[in-house]
């Protein structure tokens, strides 16, 4: 159902925009496929989930392609561009969200976690490493396999 | 009749199942040992009955029996036979079917094993198996929707209900043709994609059942790693099989020029993948060194959990919104699956946290061991990003109403320079050695290789290559490379002296006297080539964009393009093709024709844009027909992209598979090793 909304309201406002009197015209002469495509390709539709918009075959999304081009060759830049799809559609147009607001929590999580996640390795390891201090007979480790044994050997012996 | 059999087949699979689960607590309990066996022939039943069932399903889709609702919504008389028989996991109820139909296989043949020595984990490792196939199958049975047996009926009121039995007074409902499988689904690739990853995932199960079994049973030692080290590499190598054909599915299929995209499908798939990954390359400190115990538990835990939340997420769009998700039948079952099986495993560990400690110390910070736990701490890190990034969309939705796409540069950006340190790790970890060890021991390792790696990048600057992140990555791969190849160089040349055989048969002794080390670095080696061929794609990658009158051309780096002609027919499997025939030239010269096309299924009402590509070592060039006016008239345009060395992607996953099965091949245990492992256990009872 509320794919159905949002496919109407996108509808009208296109119907809207292509009926809008006397559309400006031309500022920088007609806006090439690439031009077109470097705007679309970082936004996606509400309905086509995980396909940007560059790539998407259905015929929604190719109105929305017609769109940014129409926009570009009113000068529109592309922030602007982007702006007026936010304000449309919401944030979801954007391939990242904006970093305001809870949206935070996607940028700052992954690196505290991955912080977090070091301190505790350093700790362990510390924790791991004082007793070998401590401990003058260090036990040497035994391979499961003697013939791996017998390599590594070889290959120190070769090393030295 | 024959969906009535299959149908029943899977409800008995179900009782036995559970009878398994329940005959093996009962037995291990009351130490009645014929419980338990009674338990394992449950175990080995499982199969033969899902076996029925899923042969019902097939008999029932190339048969054309479209009254069952899963046959009329995945099939159509015009598919050919054999996507019939892979429609059995092209929906969702087939697919749970298939998945329960592998892990009963996989139970029965753990099952088969000799199970002397360890007899004390038979019984939880039944109850593990036996209970994650009863949820799947219980799915199948409970779950209105999700029953592939389920047939369509015309109620009095004129309504269609789908319903297994005849309910009251209707009518049996059979239309004339079923709506075929997805075209998306229609390629090769994707007909062998699924049950690759299914397979990483099901085996996965095998190592998970042992470490509960080992947890349950408070056995401390490694022995659950040593069994289950060949299920855990052949699970790997499915996953990661199932992975790279899911990326060559997408580059031929999807239309997009890429073989990636972050979508939460594929991430699904990659999230165990990177927990397995680095719980292959932990269990080796584990075995060494005794160290790590618990946190391997932590790993196999994490792993069985995302394989589950993997199957749950790869064959519904639940997770798109907290609505679909709130609505749909098997969402809120297989959370409450994955939320028990996680809390029941971790409270075991969490009771043997004080058994599982490390027997040994940590040599240096440069040792293997240590290297290993960087290694786990960037796969974590890359693990991390990849779950926030699929889940924080339902958290936004949940908490302010407001939905947002996480999408590609997010997981670009954050898994890079993590990327970056594993491939770093590649190149250094070899060279280091378990226990105490020092930078210097390193240094005079690592300095020839390191010298030699940097006149890749200075010869790419010569070149003209000046993006620094391709430079970057060309001086890593190389060293990575060096490094690989050293060893096997030093290696063959000590078996060499030792044993005075030639340079190729001590190279061929050793890597099969040491499958695991070698197999190793041959997907070390597979990793640099596929890191070459992203490197390719995401740095030098170019597109362009045109409408194209006929006898137009479109220019891209090297390559043009002209347009030549376009024709639209219908073909008998209901589809109508618009097929367009372009002219490549490179530097100019004539290189060969491309026929870029686009197909419109009638049945699904689907398009599917497939690409004409042209294929070199070198590069790809692919074309894709993306829209046109009326026929022959007017224009047509065509988005073009370039893909420099996008191939060695395909030939690194090749390799990388192929050093997978090296690992995982059956070694025959030498003489020598038979008698040490013999002593071995004979010091470790007394």
């Amino acid at each position: 159902m509320r794919k159905i909304t949002l496919t109407l309201s996108m509808m009208i406002s296109i119907l809207a925009l292509l009926t809008l009197p006397g559309a400006v015209a031309a500022q920088g002469g007609e806006p090439t496929d690439d031009e077109v495509n470097e705007i679309a390709k970082e936004l996606y539709c509400p309905v086509c989930e995980n396909v940007p918009l560059d790539v998407c075959p259905t015929l929604a999304c190719e109105q929305w392609r017609e769109i940014i081009r129409q926009k570009l060759s009113e000068g529109w830049t592309e922030d602007q561009i982007k702006q007026y799809f936010v304000e449309q559609y919401g944030d979801r147009v954007l391939a990242t969200p904006p970093a305001r607001g809870l949206n935070w929590l996607v940028y700052i999580l992954p690196p505290l976690a991955f912080v977090v996640g070091a301190y505790i390795l350093f700790r362990a390891i510390r924790g791991w490493r004082q007793p070998a201090m401590a401990e003058e007979s260090f036990p040497p480790t035994a391979p499961e396999d003697p013939y791996i044994a017998r390599l590594e050997e070889e290959l120190q012996k070769r090393d030295r | 009749m024959i969906a009535n059999v299959g149908y029943f087949s899977l409800v008995l699979a179900f009782l036995v199942a559970l009878y398994g689960a329940i005959a093996a607590v009962y037995g291990e309990r009351s130490g009645r040992s014929r419980y338990i066996e009674s338990a394992r022939h449950a175990m080995l039943l499982t199969w033969p009955l899902v076996t029925v069932s899923a042969l019902a399903i097939i008999w029932l889709l190339v048969n054309g029996q479209y009254q069952i609702r899963y046959v009329a919504s995945v099939t159509s008389n015009s598919m050919p036979a054999y996507l019939k028989i892979t429609a059995l996991w092209g929906g969702q109820a087939g697919s749970l079917v298939f998945w329960s139909w592998l892990m009963a296989a996989f139970a029965s043949a753990v099952g088969l094993r000799k199970w002397r020595r360890d007899r004390d984990l038979l019984p939880w490792v039944v109850v593990v198996t036996m209970v994650t196939l009863a949820f799947f199958l219980g799915l199948v049975i409970f779950v209105g929707n999700e029953n592939p047996f389920a047939r369509l009926w015309l109620s009095p009121e004129g309504q269609q209900v789908t319903a297994l039995f005849q309910p009251r007074g209707a009518t049996p409902l059979v239309p004339p043709d079923g709506q075929g499988l997805n075209p998306l689904l229609r390629h090769p690739g994707m007909i062998i994609h699924p049950p690759t990853l299914y397979l990483g995932f099901v085996a996965f199960v095998v190592p998970y059942a042992f470490a509960i079994a080992a947890l349950v049973t408070g056995r401390t030692d490694d022995r659950w790693i040593r069994i289950t080290r060949r299920w855990t590499l052949v699970a790997w190598l499915f996953l990661s099989l199932g992975l790279i054909l899911g990326g060559r599915w997408a580059y031929d299929v999807l239309g997009w020029g890429g073989y990636w995209g972050w979508d939460p499908v594929e991430i699904a798939a990659l999230m165990p993948w990177l927990t397995g990954t680095a719980f292959l390359h932990s269990v080796m400190v584990q075995e060494k060194k005794g160290m790590l115990k618990r946190w391997n538990m932590i790993l196999i835990i994490l792993t069985y959990a995302l394989v589950i939340f993997g199957t749950f997420l790869t064959r519904s769009g639940v997770l798109s919104s907290v609505h679909a998700f709130a609505q749909s039948a098997i969402g809120p079952l297989f959370f409450a699956f994955i939320g028990a099986t996680f809390i029941g495993s971790l409270s075991l560990l969490v009771k043997r946290w004080d058994d599982l400690k490390a027997e040994n110390q940590l040599g240096s910070l440069i040792s293997r061991e240590a290297l290993f736990l960087f290694n786990n701490l960037l796969f974590m890190g890359i693990l991390v990003v990849c779950f926030w990034g699929v889940i924080f969309p339902l958290i936004s939705e949940l908490f302010t109403g407001q939905k947002v796409t996480v999408g590609p540069p997010f997981y670009e950006r954050a898994n890079s320079p993590l990327g970056l340190g594993l491939l770093l790790l590649m190149a250094i970890a070899p060279l280091s050695v378990f226990g105490r060890t020092s930078w210097k021991l390193l240094g005079k390792a690592l300095w020839k290789p390191l010298a030699l790696s940097l006149l890749v990048p200075i010869f790419s600057i010569l070149r003209g290559t000046t993006n620094l992140g391709a430079l970057i990555g060309y001086w890593v791969i190389s060293l990575i490379t060096l490094v690989t190849l050293y060893e096997f160089w030093r290696g063959a040349l000590a078996r060499r002296q030792r044993h005075g055989e030639s340079f190729p048969a001590a190279l061929w002794k050793l890597t099969s006297r040491n499958r695991r080390r070698y197999g190793g670095y041959v997907i070390h080696l597979g990793v640099v080539l596929m890191t070459l061929g992203i490197i390719g794609i995401e740095i030098f990658q170019a597109e362009t964009q045109g409408t194209l009158a006929q006898g137009e051309q479109l220019t891209l780096d090297r390559y043009t393009m002209i347009y030549d002609s376009l024709s639209q027919f219908d073909t008998q499997d209901g589809r109508n093709v618009t097929r367009a025939v372009v002219s490549v030239y490179r530097d100019g010269k004539y290189v060969g024709e491309l026929y870029p096309r686009k197909d419109f299924y009638y049945a699904s009402q689907q398009p599917m844009t497939i690409p004409g590509v042209r294929s070199t070592l070198e590069d790809d060039f692919y074309v894709l027909l993306v829209g046109w006016e009326s026929i022959g008239l007017g224009g047509a345009t065509f988005k073009v992209f370039h893909n420099p060395l996008v191939n060695f992607l395909w030939i690194g996953g090749l390799v990388f598979i192929l050093g997978t099965m090296v690992a995982a091949w059956p070694a025959r245990e030498s003489e020598s090793v038979l008698k040490f492992a013999r002593k071995r256990a004979a010091t470790a009872r007394s």
